[in-house]
């Protein structure tokens, strides 16, 4: 029996992904047409084994209950949400809830990261964990990055043939390795020993020194998985990597939603085909094959309304709920529930708000920042908002909910927060 | 024979002053001599040939420094069909606004009638009737048109008295002396041609301040509209002048039909499609085609161009056989020359693209493409 555990965090995490997770939780937040963690839950159902997936994190429970309900219902699988107290980290939620994950002598356990986006080859994953089970705790999952983009990773070195990591090190300031953490393990429950040895040693320094230097605000029980499990138990034999090949992202900022939707949309032509729009040019309204003149791949929930003179995709997701007007142009763009575009507008690398509305004959555009195609292993760039002088860097344009953009404006990379009803256009604004 | 019956014979006589390159009406005077481009679908020259036809002028000079031969063979015919006399002067060098009138001295001087000159890129309603009148009941030796604008300190203004009697010329005042400008319409005695040499000069900084020195020199106030459209902004601006003075004079001119907002003149020959919103202040050329869902407003789009389905224009002007391809945005003072392509999904925002372009990537600050 196997288990899965997703580790989503909580609230205070996930700011670089506003304003879309002020409303939603950055997990639930809908790429392809599904919840970012709902792929997770997706790629751990294809393991026949697989039993039941925990979700570790500190978002309150009444955010997370109707997911995990309807998931319960939609998927024959125990699925529950499991809410820390405090944030603990990456590992100290995992050691608090052991008895959870232990429960029912799983032969091993999955750990996904909420924020990252693949292609989980989990099979793969665990049956080369299987091949050393009388040693190793933790088999990571690797990919290789460039050596420039290594840096903002957790970097492995480890042993082509044996798998075998004999160095772990979290973010380095110089190169160590093109080799990098994906956030997808899985682990023995042994670890759970180790875990137990981090968490005394830790609450004996706690009660040495905290009575005088504090512990910077964290709780006793907070573990930082990489630097406080991954670091140390490189080079013991213990940790173990398996490179794989598959696509796979970080979901950070709002902008790389956009380059992950385009991923999932791709993965559906196998996985869930019928999930995906017919594509091609509808000529008359009478041809009943397509909904619209659609670029693959593009996703449309069964609940929106798009007329038949729209053109849609590449990559677009469009939620439950929305209306798509006569002549309109979406293209590289995630539109949310109850959202409303009017006639002739065109959305392009762009994400917008539930519920909000945008007028007749506007133009939403944002700039992409997918990573460099002509770099092999380049993985998306998460820049920061502002560059050095001081001005928002050009990124995809995000509309929170409820925003109103009027009739034939321009909005161009550019940021709305909910409930904005603008009057003019913007360009390279964060509107507030 | 006397004067009078020369003249009579002969008509009036008229100068425009068409000069170079018309470099600030580019990228539009890349492909066709500024006279020739359409303003309101007819050359900029037609208006004032027609205007000049209808007070009886039969012989027009037109003073050219560059190019003149496709201008000539263009407006030959035009001048036929309008019965006009029409004279190409060339300079060899630039004479400025006055040189011309020394070069043209042997027409101009043909009889003892006054004669009129004009910068050619001045639209309004021509008032050569009043003008004459005017000119004729001061008796002295010329008369200027002054319009009034609503920033005099970008001009030069002209103070004059209750009579009309120019007292002097100030350009470009910091302070408010006036709102009456130079509009570029002349009216003159042929013995002003005394004071004019063949050499550069300026009418306006040269002869003028002399002339009113002399209190040989009128203005007379121009009832209506006033646009010097020798730049694309201004050219816009002055075609929704036009437009408006269109309606009050000749709206029959004006198009109507489904999805028209305002004053909107399309040629017969020019196509437009379903569900669009022409106007206000738009001129659709012969031969252009508009596809469905299109948003024009305050734009001209010239002969032969095509704008496809969903794209918006505001403040363009789209040049002969362009091609704008569909959800494209062209706004603030964009100017396509000939046979340009716009790709589809683009945004040009102020962009100056030269002929025979291909944009396949978007403009959204103001910029030249070559």
């Amino acid at each position: 029996m196997l288990k899965a555990v997703i580790l989503v965090g909580g609230p205070q995490k996930g700011t670089r992904f506003r304003p879309l997770s002020l409303d939603t939780p950055k997990p639930l937040f809908p790429v392809a047409g599904r919840p970012i963690i709902q792929h997770h839950i997706e790629a751990c159902l294809r393991l026949p084994e697989l039993k039941e997936i925990l979700i570790i994190g500190y978002y309150p429970q009444v955010q997370m209950e109707t997911f995990v309900s309807d998931m319960q219902n939609l998927y024959n699988i125990n699925i529950r949400y499991l809410q820390e107290f405090t944030s603990l980290g990456t590992a100290g939620g995992m050691y608090h809830f052991r008895d959870q994950i232990r429960s029912g002598n799983p032969c091993a356990f999955f750990i996904l990261n909420g924020d990252v986006c693949a292609d989980f080859p989990l099979q793969d994953l665990y049956s080369f964990h299987k091949q050393h089970a009388d040693t190793a705790l933790v088999t990571i999952m690797s990919t290789e990055a460039t050596r420039q983009q290594s840096l903002h990773y957790g970097c492995l070195v480890f042993d082509r043939n044996s798998g075998v990591v004999s160095h772990y090190v979290e973010k380095p300031s110089s190169y160590v390795s093109t080799f990098i953490n994906c956030g997808v393990y899985v682990c023995s429950t042994d670890i759970f020993a180790h875990l137990a040895e981090v968490f005394y040693s830790k609450s004996q320094e706690y009660t040495n020194y905290s009575l005088i230097n504090g512990a910077n605000g964290k709780d006793q029980g907070h573990i930082q998985w990489e630097q406080e499990v991954l670091t140390p138990l490189a080079g013991t034999n213990k940790l173990y990597a398996i490179p794989v090949p598959n696509w796979w992202s970080q979901l950070k900022t709002a902008g790389s939603a956009i380059y992950a939707n385009r991923h999932f949309l791709e993965l559906y032509k196998n996985t869930h085909p019928e999930r995906l729009a017919n594509a091609g040019t509808k000529l008359s309204e009478q041809d009943s094959n397509l909904m619209c003149t659609i670029f693959p791949d593009v996703y449309i929930h069964p609940s929106a309304t798009v007329h038949f003179s729209a053109t849609l995709g590449p990559n677009v997701s469009i939620g439950p709920g929305v209306t798509v007007g006569p002549g309109v142009r979406i293209r590289e763009s995630i539109i949310l529930e109850n959202a409303v575009i009017k006639d002739h507008t065109l959305v392009l690398h762009s994400i917008v708000g539930r519920g909000s509305i945008i007028g007749q004959w506007s133009r939403v555009e944002g700039t992409p920042s997918d990573p460099d195609p002509n770099k092999p292993f380049a993985k998306m760039e998460n820049p920061p908002l502002f560059n050095k002088e001081g001005k928002l860097n050009p990124s995809i344009t995000i509309l929170g909910c409820f925003v109103q953009v009027p009739s034939e404006k321009i909005l161009l990379n550019s940021i709305v927060l909910p409930h904005k009803e603008l009057s003019r256009n913007f360009k390279n604004e964060i509107i507030l | 024979m006397c004067g009078t019956n020369s003249a009579s014979t002969k008509g009036t006589r008229a100068l425009i002053l068409v000069g170079g390159y018309g470099t600030r009406l580019r990228p539009l005077t890349l492909s066709t001599p500024k006279p020739l481009v359409e303003f309101a679908n007819k050359p900029i020259l037609l208006h004032q040939l027609e205007a000049l036809v209808s007070v009886g002028c039969r012989q027009v000079i037109l003073a050219v420094s560059y190019r003149a031969e496709q201008m000539e063979k263009e407006l030959k015919q035009e001048a036929e069909k309008l019965g006009v006399n029409l004279i190409f002067s060339h300079e060899n060098e630039p004479l400025g606004t006055a040189g011309p009138l020394a070069l043209a001295k042997d027409i101009l001087s043909s009889s003892n009638e006054p004669f009129y000159v004009l910068n050619s890129d001045v639209i309004c309603d021509f008032p050569f009737k009043q003008l004459e009148q005017f000119h004729k009941n001061h008796g002295k030796e010329g008369t200027i048109v002054v319009t009034k604008v609503e920033e005099p300190s970008k001009y030069g203004v002209v103070l004059y008295d209750e009579q009309g009697r120019i007292e002097n010329f100030i350009e470009k005042p910091q302070e408010f002396v006036s709102n009456k400008i130079n509009a570029g319409i002349y009216i003159f005695n042929p013995s002003v041609l005394d004071r004019i040499e063949v050499k550069p000069t300026s009418i306006e900084k040269e002869v003028f301040p002399v002339m009113a020195d002399e209190g040989q020199l009128y203005a007379m106030e121009l009832p209506g509209f006033w646009m010097d459209i020798g730049q694309p902004k201004d050219f816009l601006t002055g075609m929704c002048l036009y437009l408006t003075s269109l309606r009050q004079k000749q709206s029959s001119k004006l198009y109507t039909g489904p999805g028209v907002v305002g004053n909107v003149l399309v040629d017969p020959t020019a196509k437009i499609g379903e569900g669009c919103r022409i106007g206000p202040n738009v001129t659709i050329g012969p031969d252009v085609v508009i596809e469905d869902g299109v948003c024009i407003k305050r734009s001209t789009i010239l002969t032969g161009a095509i704008v496809k389905s969903h794209s918006w224009l505001d403040s363009c002007i789209v040049g002969w056989r362009s091609v704008v391809g569909r959800w494209v945005r062209l706004e603030g003072i964009t100017v396509l020359g000939e046979d340009v392509i716009v790709k589809d999904e683009i945004y040009i925002n102020g962009g100056q693209v030269l002929p025979h372009k291909s944009i396949a990537a978007s403009v959204p600050e103001p910029q030249i493409i070559m």
